[in-house]
């Protein structure tokens, strides 16, 4: 055994990674999931009548949607373009 | 009524079909009157893996389009007393198969005496998988100890409880998994994901671990369901998951590595 392999065990082992990384996907999987399927297009509909009066871009407009209990709320931000 | 049992798993090649045909067998030599069938539509391997490629006339579409009856169709297991085989087709027509088909033919099935029926889903989301899924009322998700396979298992618990009837109706489908193609050394060795591992990112009931064994590829050599081979750990392991589906409580096997004893040691087998 030379002196590398000392050191390769204090290494986290490749299955302790895997869960790790799975954890963290899986709980972000879920969270889209549990979206319903019109947010992306009312997003692209919100856009298209902001558009009509500001000139913003696809990645200004933030369309979320939190659940608190027994409500929802929508949360809209828009990120303005600088007065030129 | 009959119980509809979906095997499913979104990623291809974990062993949904290996799955379904020694489970189907299993309840059927516990006695009673089962029926699987292939939702691969297109790429049929369930015949083969049964052997009775060479009996298929009739297929599930021939059924659904009015082309042939069930009882011509339905091709009689030869080593499993109460179980039936109802073989895919191999059309390309993807959309072959539809809501109002399938029920009809669920509908037939049971009224014709069968208590189980085992969905094998094809790989994937699309539209195969989700006519195997629609109508179940149990699902075995059926993973790999590997990443892929584990995260493509969370996204069909996902869809199975929200887009299955049972979740349009605001029930519950029943869920467990199925964890194949284990190997409990290389877990000790801390190189595979362990069956506590994924059970905790799943959140969802363990039903069996079937442990990686070279007495699997034989079986579907043959062509005869591994749950016959009473000798390998996989066939019984698939068979303490046929009781615990039966509502047995039977503990669970194969899943650490086994001491090995001095003649083993000395001896090995190679079995």
């Amino acid at each position: 055994m030379s002196i590398f392999d000392y050191f390769r065990t204090a290494k986290k082992d490749t299955a302790s990674i895997a869960k790790e990384r799975l954890q963290i996907i899986v709980a972000h999987e879920r969270n889209q999931r549990n979206k319903p399927d019109y947010l992306p297009k009312l997003q692209q509909e919100l856009l298209e009548v902001i558009r009509k009066y500001v000139d913003v871009d696809q990645d200004q407009v933030e369309v979320q949607l939190d659940n608190n209990g027994n409500c929802s709320v929508l949360e809209l931000n828009i990120t303005l373009p600088e007065r030129a | 009524m009959a119980k509809i049992i979906v095997v499913t798993s979104g990623k291809g090649g974990v062993g949904k079909t290996t799955t379904s045909a020694a489970i189907s067998s299993g309840i059927a030599m516990r006695g009673h009157k089962t029926v699987v069938i292939d939702f691969d539509i297109g790429l049929r391997n369930l015949d083969i893996i049964m052997n009775c490629e060479r009996r298929v006339v009739y297929d599930f579409v021939n059924v659904i389009n009015g082309e042939a009856n069930l009882r011509q169709a339905l091709i009689k297991d030869k080593r499993a007393e109460n179980l039936y085989i109802l073989p895919a087709s191999q059309t390309r027509d993807k959309d072959a198969l539809t809501v109002e088909g399938v029920e009809r033919i669920l509908n037939e099935l049971a009224a014709d005496g069968f208590e189980y029926i085992i969905c094998d889903s094809p790989a994937g989301i699309e539209h195969g998988a989700f006519m195997a899924m629609y109508f179940a009322d149990l699902a075995i998700v059926v993973a790999n100890p590997e990443v892929s396979s584990v995260r493509d298992s969370d996204r069909i618990l996902g869809i199975l409880q929200s887009k299955s009837r049972r979740a349009e109706k605001g029930e519950r489908v029943e869920e467990c998994l199925l964890l194949t193609r284990y190997n409990p050394e290389r877990v000790a060795k801390g190189e595979m994901l362990g069956v506590t591992d994924v059970e905790e990112i799943l959140a969802t009931k363990l039903l069996g671990v079937i442990p990686e064994s070279e007495t699997v590829l034989k079986a579907s050599n043959q062509g005869i369901p591994v749950i016959h081979d009473t000798e390998s750990p996989a066939g019984q392991a698939y068979s303490d998951a046929v009781s615990r589906l039966l509502g047995e409580e039977v503990e669970h096997r194969f899943m650490s590595v086994e001491q090995k004893g001095l003649f083993q040691r000395l001896f090995r087998r190679s079995a």
